[in-house]
C-alpha cells in the first residue's frame, strides 16, 4: 500500500510538471511545423513570462490589492501581453530576415537571440534567484499510510486546470477559427499558401505569438511551482520542453502534449526511485534514445525526403 | 501610405515600450523573505525613451533610411573591387599565418606576466576554434556541446595525474584519443540525425557529461573539483621554485639562472602554441587530402555525395572524431594551465562562445578562426567595465552577424584549379 501510494504521488508530481512543459513544447512544435527552425530562445521567452508575473504580482501586493484570483488573473494578462510582444519582436528582428538560409543560420541566430534575451534580464534583474510567494496554498490528503500521504496540492489542480483550458482553446482555435485553419494551410505547404493568398508572414508571426503565450502562462504557473525563478531557468526548461515536442512528434500538437507528460512523468519517476540529480540525465538520455529509435516522435508523420 | 507608415511605426514603438518598460524599468529586490519592486534610475527610462523613439522613426522613415544606406553601400570604393585571384589569396593567407605564428613565438619574451597567460587561453581558444571549425565549417554539423570532449580532455589529465601520477606529457595523447573515442561513440549512432536535430543531441550529450561529472562525486569529486593539477615539464626539468616529483630536475638549477616564475608561464605559452601549430597545419593538410574534400561536399550537397558512393556515417563520424581528439589536446592544456578545473568551466556558455568564434570567424576560414578568437577573448579583457555585458553583446553579434553576413568575416575560399580564360 505504502509503495503504491509513493508510486501515486511522483504520478501526481510528475504530470503536474508535464503538463506544464506540454504548454511550453507547443511553441517548439508550432514553429518547427510551419517553418522547420528551432526556436532556441523559447525557453527565454517563458523565463520572461515567470519575471513578469512575479514583478506584476509583487506589484500589485505594494498596492494592496489582495483578492488572489484577480492577483493571478492580472499577472496572467500581463505576461502573457510581455511575453507574445518579446516573441513577435524576435521574430521580426532575428528570424525573419534569416528565413530561407541553409538550416543552420537560423539556428545560430536563435541561438544569439537566446544568449541575448538570458543577459537582457540578468542585467536588469541580477542574476541571484529571486523567492516567487507561492499564492496558492493548502491542498486534498488522498490516502495515508506508514507516516506517507499522498496529496494533491491546490497549486497543482491549478495547473491541471489551466493547462487543460489552455489546450482546449488552442484545439478550438487551431481547427475552427480562421487563422487556425490558415496556420494549419501554411504547415502543410507555406508556398501553395501563399500563391493562393494567405499572408504567411502574419501567420508565421501569429505562430510565435500564440507560442509565447502559452510560455508565459506555463511561466507563470511553474514559477510559482518550484517557488523561485532566476534567468537560467528558462535554459533547462526549453530544453526539457524541446525535448517533450520531439518526444511527441515535432509539428504535431497532440503530440507535445502527450509528449510532456511522459517526460513530466519520466522525471519524476527518476527523482523518486533514483536521485534527483540524474532527472536531467534521463530526460536529454531519452532524448537520444526517441531521435535514434523513432525520429518522427511518437505521433508524428514521417518524413519523406524529397530530391 | 504615410498614414499606413504611421500606424505600423507606433505599433513597434508600443511593442518596444512593452519589452523593455516591465524588464528594465521595475526591479524586483528581495529584502529577507520579503520581495520589493523599485523603480530602475533615471538614466534608464531615458534609455527606454531612446529607444522607443528610434525604433518610432525608423520604422516611420524606413523606405528613406533603407535607401541612404544603400547609398552608403555603393559610396563604398572596396564594394566593386573585383576578389583576389586564387593563387594569391592562398599565398596571402599562408603569409598571414606564417607572420601570425613568428610573432607569436617572440612576443612573449617581451610582454607582461598577465597577457602571456591571457594569450595561452587565446591559444586554447584558437585550438577549440579550430577543432570545432572542421565539424561546423567543413563538415557543416552543428555540434552545441563541442565543449564536453574538451571536458573529457581536461579531466583525463586532472583524474590521471590525481590516482595515477601521470605527467602532462602523457596525458595529452591520453586525453585526446579519449575525447576522441567519445566522439566516436556519440558520433556512430546520431550522425544519421538531420542537422538540427543533431544539434539538440549533442547539445543534451555536453549537459549529460557536465551533470555527471557534478554528481560522481567520490570519482571527480563533484562541484568541488579537481585540484593539484601538475605543470608540464620539459625533458623532466620542472619549472617550480622547488622540485615535486622524485627524479626531476629543476630548470633554473640546469641552466643556472636565477629562479622566476614568468617561465612557467612562457613555457606554458610555447607548449600551447605548439599544439595550436599542430592544430593549424594538420587541419590545413587534411581539408586537402580526400577526407576533408568528401567532408565539403557532404556539407554542399549530401543527396549528390551519396550518390557519387560517399559514405555518409563514415565521412561525418571522421570529421566529428578529429573535431572530438583537439577539443581533447585543448583541453589538457586548460587543465595544466589552469591546475584546477571543476565543471563550472564546461557549462553550454563555453560551447557559445567556441561556436561564435567559428561563426564570427567565418565558416571553414582558418585564419578567420585565429582572428576571431582573439578578438573574442581580448576584447572584453581591454573593455573590463563593459565586461558584464559581455554576453550581451555576444549574442546580439551572433544575430546580427547571421543577419548581414552569414558567411563570416573572412569567408573560406575552397582551394580550387581553375581554366585560365582567354
Amino acid at each position: 500500500m505504502h509503495d503504491v501510494l509513493y508510486f501515486l504521488q511522483q504520478l501526481i508530481n510528475g504530470l503536474t510538471v508535464g503538463s506544464a512543459y506540454a504548454l511550453i513544447a507547443i511553441g517548439y512544435t508550432m514553429v518547427y511545423g510551419i517553418i522547420g527552425m528551432i526556436n532556441f530562445a523559447h525557453g527565454e521567452i517563458y523565463m520572461i513570462g515567470a519575471y513578469i508575473s512575479l514583478i506584476v504580482i509583487t506589484g500589485l501586493a505594494t498596492l494592496g490589492s489582495a483578492w488572489l484570483p484577480l492577483v493571478l488573473l492580472v499577472a496572467l494578462i500581463c505576461a502573457v501581453i510581455v511575453s507574445s510582444s518579446m516573441g513577435w519582436a524576435v521574430e521580426r528582428v532575428a528570424y525573419r530576415p534569416v528565413r530561407g538560409q541553409h538550416r543552420l543560420i537560423p539556428l545560430i541566430s536563435a541561438i544569439g537571440m537566446s544568449i541575448f534575451l538570458q543577459n537582457y534580464v540578468h542585467l536588469a534583474q541580477g542574476s541571484r534567484n529571486i523567492g516567487f510567494p507561492s499564492l496558492i496554498q493548502g491542498g486534498i490528503t488522498m490516502g495515508a499510510e506508514d507516516g506517507f500521504q499522498t496529496s494533491i496540492s491546490y497549486m497543482q489542480i491549478t495547473i491541471f486546470v489551466v493547462t487543460l483550458v489552455c489546450m482546449t482553446a488552442l484545439s478550438m482555435f487551431i481547427s475552427k477559427s480562421r487563422l487556425g485553419r490558415a496556420c494549419r494551410a501554411v504547415s502543410q505547404d507555406l508556398k501553395m499558401s501563399n500563391l493562393l493568398g494567405i499572408d504567411t508572414n502574419r501567420i508565421i508571426a501569429a505562430t510565435f505569438v500564440i507560442g509565447a503565450a502559452l510560455a508565459a502562462v506555463a511561466g507563470l504557473l511553474l514559477g510559482m511551482y518550484y517557488g523561485s525563478i532566476d534567468p537560467l531557468f528558462g535554459f533547462i526548461a526549453g530544453l526539457k520542453a524541446f525535448t517533450a515536442a520531439v518526444l511527441g512528434g515535432i509539428g504535431s500538437i497532440p503530440g507535445a502534449m502527450l509528449g510532456g507528460l511522459i517526460l513530466g512523468v519520466a522525471e519524476a519517476m527518476t527523482s523518486g526511485y533514483l536521485s534527483g540529480e540524474y532527472k536531467d540525465v534521463v530526460s536529454f538520455g531519452l532524448l537520444i534514445l526517441i531521435l535514434l529509435f523513432r525520429p518522427t516522435g511518437l505521433l508524428g508523420k514521417p518524413e519523406v525526403e524529397k530530391i | 501610405m504615410v498614414a499606413q507608415n504611421i500606424k505600423h511605426a507606433l505599433f513597434c514603438a508600443v511593442i518596444t515600450l512593452i519589452i523593455s518598460y516591465p524588464i528594465l524599468g521595475l526591479d524586483l529586490i528581495a529584502e529577507g523573505i520579503q520581495i520589493k519592486l523599485s523603480g530602475a534610475d533615471t538614466s534608464t527610462y531615458i534609455g527606454i525613451a531612446a529607444a522607443v523613439l528610434i525604433v518610432f522613426l525608423f520604422q516611420l522613415f524606413r523606405p528613406a533610411i533603407t535607401g541612404s544606406l544603400s547609398a552608403i553601400g555603393a559610396a563604398n570604393p572596396l564594394r566593386d573591387r573585383k576578389p583576389l585571384p586564387q593563387d594569391k589569396r592562398v599565398r596571402l593567407e599562408r603569409a598571414a599565418l606564417i607572420l601570425i605564428v613568428i610573432g607569436a613565438l617572440l612576443w612573449p619574451f617581451f610582454a607582461s606576466r598577465g597577457s602571456v597567460d591571457l594569450a595561452t587561453l587565446v591559444l586554447i581558444y584558437i585550438m577549440l576554434g579550430l577543432g570545432l571549425n572542421v565539424v561546423v565549417g567543413l563538415a557543416g554539423l552543428l555540434d552545441l556541446g563541442y565543449v564536453a570532449f574538451y571536458a573529457v580532455g581536461a579531466y583525463t589529465f586532472a583524474l590521471l595525474s590525481q590516482y595515477y601520477d601521470i605527467s602532462f606529457w602523457v596525458a595529452l595523447p591520453l586525453g585526446a584519443l579519449l575525447a576522441a573515442a567519445f566522439g566516436f561513440l556519440l558520433g556512430f549512432p546520431v550522425l544519421r540525425l538531420r542537422g538540427d536535430y543533431l544539434a539538440i543531441v549533442t547539445l543534451g550529450f555536453g549537459e549529460i557529461i557536465r551533470i555527471l561529472l557534478n554528481n560522481l562525486t567520490s570519482l571527480t569529486g563533484g562541484p568541488n573539483g579537481v585540484g593539484g593539477i601538475p605543470d608540464p615539464t620539459l625533458f623532466g626539468m620542472e619549472f617550480g621554485r622547488r622540485i615535486k616529483t622524485e627524479g626531476n630536475t629543476s630548470f633554473h638549477e640546469v641552466f643556472n639562472i636565477p629562479y622566476n616564475s614568468d617561465h612557467k608561464v612562457i613555457f606554458l605559452y610555447l607548449i600551447a602554441l605548439l599544439l595550436a601549430v599542430v592544430t593549424l597545419v594538420v587541419i590545413r593538410r587534411l581539408v586537402r587530402m580526400p577526407v576533408g574534400r568528401s567532408w565539403e561536399a557532404l556539407r554542399e550537397d549530401e543527396i549528390a555525395a551519396r550518390s557519387l558512393g560517399m559514405s555518409r556515417t563514415g565521412v561525418k563520424l571522421s570529421a566529428f572524431t578529429i573535431g572530438a581528439f583537439f577539443a581533447g589536446f585543448a583541453g589538457t592544456v586548460f587543465a595544466s594551465k589552469q591546475g584546477f578545473i571543476s565543471p563550472e568551466s564546461f557549462v553550454f556558455l563555453e560551447s557559445a562562445i567556441i561556436l561564435a568564434i567559428v561563426v564570427l570567424g567565418g565558416m571553414g576560414s582558418q585564419l578567420g578562426v585565429i582572428l576571431a578568437a582573439i578578438a573574442v577573448t581580448v576584447l572584453p579583457e581591454l573593455a573590463r567595465e563593459f565586461s558584464e555585458y559581455r554576453m550581451l553583446i555576444f549574442g546580439a553579434a551572433m544575430v546580427l552577424m547571421m543577419i548581414w553576413r552569414p558567411q563570416g568575416l573572412l569567408p573560406m575560399s575552397r582551394v580550387h584549379i581553375q581554366l585560365k580564360q582567354e
